[in-house]
């Protein structure tokens, strides 16, 4: 049981850290640029990404062994448009000034190749214990990386945090960092940073590890 | 009417490019613009899938969703895997030396979310049958269009030089916000 219980945390920590979908595999792009000009958007995306991926992977890993091998990318899509339109569904309910904002990007979590990718990597081949694990890691990765990026959208194209105002009167807002062409270059840099560490890293040998690092290793 | 028609392409086209500005079809924009000969064939590729796609979409809302509209998400990926397999066995049938060119990155059509993107934008906008087909057809010239660009850009700093750490996606992000922003010039085009 123990080891059972290890493992499971290594998935987890695998998709927040050293595998992270965004920074390190780079998926997922799409949601991941278009929704990230304020923390809330950014939040709630997060929240609908994982909840989709956490319900499909579940399902997906409990019928591994019924779905044939021909057909199975029909059938996760098939499964991942479901829990997309509960989703859809629940956050036209509850937050409508959000999912107003979010628009078209909620229908289009279907075609995150993140959540697809996790299926037939991932959740198609371990029980669903670690399925479920394994996707809130990932889940909790992107989440991470939408947040980020959200949150220096938000500060420097409109100097607020969750809408809370953070400068006073005189700051000047950067409007181009809530445009389009902020998320391109705020990802660029994030992406250049989280480079920069891994070449630091690989220049320091062994020294220095991030803790994700050290588990996955020890197995 | 056909300045409205001129309007819809101009508009997905170059005004609201799908990959520029609304970040649809990221993953075959960085994944596969190394080279500028793939880029223009697989643009021209997702072009063909997305007309097919608008008047598919158009006659499921017409006929088949008003009678149950939560269904649509799953319909419309339905028709587009459908289609995607369908273009690839056409193709291998008239047209071997194609599906050569072409390879896996016909079948990655499907999972290109400018597709969906394009069939949820269509309907929320309530475009008629010649609506759809004009608006798929600018999208995909807008996709192939961005698609050219960066890999044209890509080819030129292949040869730059360039800090190792900044090489493949950092670097190809920020071209395309440059790009992004180069294309933020055609917004004002209609308002005059």
């Amino acid at each position: 049981m123990a080891t059972v219980e290890k493992d499971a945390n290594t998935e987890l920590i695998k998709g927040i850290w050293r595998d992270n979908p965004v920074f390190v595999q780079v998926l997922g792009m799409c949601p991941m640029l278009a929704v990230t000009n304020s923390a809330v958007n950014a939040l709630t995306m997060g929240a609908a990404t994982l909840f989709v991926l956490v319900a499909s992977s579940f399902i997906v890993s409990l019928l591994r062994k019924v779905i044939p091998k021909t057909v199975r990318l029909s059938c996760y899509i098939i499964i991942i448009a479901t829990f997309v339109t509960i989703a859809d569904f629940t956050l036209q309910a509850f937050v409508p000034l959000v999912h107003k904002e979010l628009g078209a990007f909620v229908p289009l979590i279907v075609a995150n190749c993140m959540i697809l990718g996790r299926q037939e990597a991932f959740a198609s081949r371990n029980t669903p214990k670690l399925a479920v694990f394994d996707a809130l890691g990932m889940a909790l990765g992107f989440m991470l990386a939408l947040l980020s990026l959200g949150c220096i959208r938000e500060i420097l194209g409109s100097g607020s945090l969750f809408g809370f105002s953070l400068f006073g009167e005189n700051f000047e807002p950067w409007v181009v960092m809530l445009l389009p062409p902020g998320g391109f270059i705020t990802l660029g840099f994030l992406l250049l940073f989280f480079n920069w560490l891994k070449f630091r890293k690989e220049q320091s040998g062994s020294t220095v590890k991030p803790p994700g690092n050290n588990a996955a290793e020890a197995k | 009417m056909i300045q409205d028609l001129i309007t819809i392409f101009v508009g997905a086209a170059l005004i609201n490019n799908f990959v520029l500005s609304y970040f649809l079809g990221l993953c075959p924009f960085l994944g596969v613009t190394n080279k500028l000969q793939t880029a223009f064939r697989l643009g021209l590729a997702t072009t063909f899938v997305m007309f097919v796609t608008a008047v598919c979409t158009w006659l499921l809302n017409t006929y088949v969703l008003i009678h149950a509209p939560y269904l649509r998400l799953i319909s419309f990926i339905v028709v587009i895997a459908s289609t995607v397999q369908f273009i690839e066995l056409f193709i291998k049938k008239v047209s071997p030396v194609l599906f050569q060119a072409l390879g896996i990155f016909l079948p990655l059509i499907t999972t290109n979310c400018a597709i969906l993107g394009l069939a949820i934008f269509a309907t929320n906008r309530d475009y008629g049958l010649v609506e759809s087909i004009v608006f798929a057809l600018g999208a995909g010239a807008g996709f192939t269009l961005a698609l050219s660009l960066l890999s044209a850009i890509r080819e030129e700093t292949e040869l730059a030089d360039v800090p190792a750490m900044a090489r493949g996606t950092a670097l190809n992000l920020i071209i395309a916000g440059i790009l992004s922003l180069a294309f933020m010039g055609f917004a004002g085009l209609f308002s005059g």
